[in-house]
């Protein structure tokens, strides 16, 4: 016998179909990969070696950085990373006894010889370290100072260029009403970005970024990675990085150092998920470092 | 290097590995029992036995469950390279492991089916089809465990030889049912039966490409030939 409350109970078809949603169109729904190929060279390393203290850091690196994209350098500690990032702005200079051998082209143009001035290469390529370090100044001088000393601006020029480097930092919506205060009063992860808008202030056209977030918590990681994410397609980006997992999320390409050789360099996706030398595989999956 | 290249530093994820690795040869064996007792119902009609695949179907599905948890406590370690791969594969062979076993308690449903209804169209070749399709199931698995690209890409060059044998049974029933109409009903069993099998050398395909990419990366396997030409019949 047919349940009749059951049946009351059922809601009346409607008599008109129902229309189907609209669908939107696929090629706005998917966001297009970014594309990596065919970047021109921006920095080449041939033949590079170095030498401190008695101890070959770098042996025989030859490599190549494309331009306006992310190059993550990875390998266990004391492989040669930072000490080749040191060496692309020639802040080793600094200390006796460190001496390079090889070349590395900037644009077709030895920034190891002589006859590169410091000060142009300085202003071409900018350095973000580890540490945050503010200068004990306000945030406004901070970022001033640097542009104050490569190039001579009004006030009101100078007013826009601290803004764009704020800006560019990512920066400006947190410290614009504040830029009298003093940048010592900011927190690590702002101070941090602080640092990338000094080193942007110059418009550079490299960026060499060393364990930028390795201070940072992961909130303050994540805007930073954001933010390596909105200059690559202004800037050439170096970033040296402990985090393997960062640097799978922010670069286009990797390179594996070790014992101050350049093991492997290839696009990232590749390198991660299947690096063509064992000695990245054993690296790069925990079996060794 | 400190440790045998073998070992993660991390052994706890060397454990994680083993464990997903074991659960997904344990499903596996299940599905291999599985297609082993339907085709032996097949052989020999058998309603409790048929019963007894489909209940136990359920074991698969869990199994799958099992892996699914187990390959997402592993991704929160962040695995790379091999360990990536590994992964990927891992969720994607338990997938096909857990259709193998839907097609077997499918077979096996049918089979004690075919009892009950008028006789069957005279085509032979089913059982012939079945031991292709088991004798992939358990090379692809031994692959699996051996982690062995060679090995898996024989399984995979193999299933146009399961295809070819497929459309002649379905060539052969077609006719017999459309020479008998009586046997329609019993006809059409068999060819879903048929089809069953078909689809178990397709996910034994899938799974030897999944062990392809897992041992070799991105290395493109060489295209291969198909042979189901069902749509051809008639």
């Amino acid at each position: 016998m047919t349940d009749m409350t059951l049946l009351d109970r059922t809601p009346a078809m409607p008599l008109d179909p129902v229309p189907a949603p609209a669908m939107p169109p696929l090629a706005t729904a998917v966001p297009d990969r970014p594309a990596q190929a065919d970047a021109p060279v921006k920095l080449a390393v041939r033949g590079l070696d170095f030498h401190y203290r008695g101890f070959h850091a770098l042996k025989g690196v030859d490599m190549e950085i494309p331009e306006k994209r992310v190059t993550a350098l990875i390998g266990p500690s004391g492989c040669g990373k930072s000490t080749l990032l040191r060496v692309f702005n020639r802040i080793y200079a600094l200390y006796p006894g460190q001496v390079a051998t090889g070349s590395v082209l900037l644009d077709g143009e030895d920034i190891l010889g002589p006859r590169y001035p410091l000060n142009r290469l300085r202003g071409k390529v900018g350095m973000v370290f580890q540490k945050p370090v503010p200068f004990p100044m306000t945030i406004y001088e901070n970022v001033a100072y640097a542009i104050r000393h490569h190039e001579r601006l009004d006030k009101a020029g100078l007013d826009a260029r601290v803004e764009e480097a704020l800006r560019q930092a990512a920066l400006w919506d947190e410290v614009g009403d504040k830029l009298g205060q003093s940048a010592l009063g900011l927190s690590g992860g702002q101070q941090q970005r602080l640092c990338i808008a000094r080193a942007v202030a110059l418009r550079p056209e490299v960026l060499l970024l060393d364990e930028p977030t390795s201070a940072l918590d992961p909130i303050s990681t994540g805007r930073i990675e954001q933010l390596i994410d909105d200059l690559r397609s202004r800037y050439t980006i170096v970033i040296v990085t402990h985090n393997m997992q960062q640097a799978a999320r922010v670069s286009d390409f990797t390179a594996f150092m070790y014992l101050g050789e350049l093991v492997e360099h290839g696009p990232t996706a590749q390198l991660f998920s299947n690096p063509s030398k064992p000695q990245t595989e054993a690296y790069i999956t925990g079996r060794f470092g | 290097m400190t440790t045998s290249p073998r070992e993660h530093i991390v052994r706890s994820q060397d454990e994680e590995h083993q464990r997903l690795v074991g659960e997904i040869l344990r499903m596996g064996s299940l599905a291999t029992a599985q297609l082993e007792a339907a085709l032996a119902v097949a052989e020999r009609p058998d309603g409790a036995a048929a019963a007894r695949i489909v209940a136990a179907d359920a074991a698969i599905d869990a199994l799958e469950r099992e892996v699914s948890h187990d390959a997402m406590t592993l991704s929160l370690r962040g695995p790379l390279a091999r360990d990536l791969r590994e992964v990927l594969s891992a969720l994607r062979i338990v997938s096909d492991l857990e259709r193998i076993g839907d097609h077997a308690a499918g077979i096996a449903k049918r089979a004690a089916a075919l009892d009950r209804a008028p006789p069957a169209p005279a085509a032979d070749g089913f059982a012939r089809l079945g031991a292709l399709a088991l004798r992939q199931l358990r090379d692809v698995l031994a692959a699996y465990r051996a982690r062995d690209a060679l090995a898996a890409q024989a399984v995979r060059d193999r299933d146009a030889g399961l295809d070819a044998e497929y459309t002649r049974l379905f060539r052969a029933l077609l006719a017999g049912m459309t020479g008998d109409p009586d046997s329609v009903a019993a006809g059409t069993w068999l060819l879903f039966m048929a089809k069953d099998l078909e689809r178990i050398g397709d996910h034994a395909t899938n799974i030897a490409e999944n062990v392809w990419f897992m041992v070799r990366g991105d290395d493109p396997l060489p295209p291969r030939e198909k042979a189901d030409r069902t749509s051809q019949a008639g």
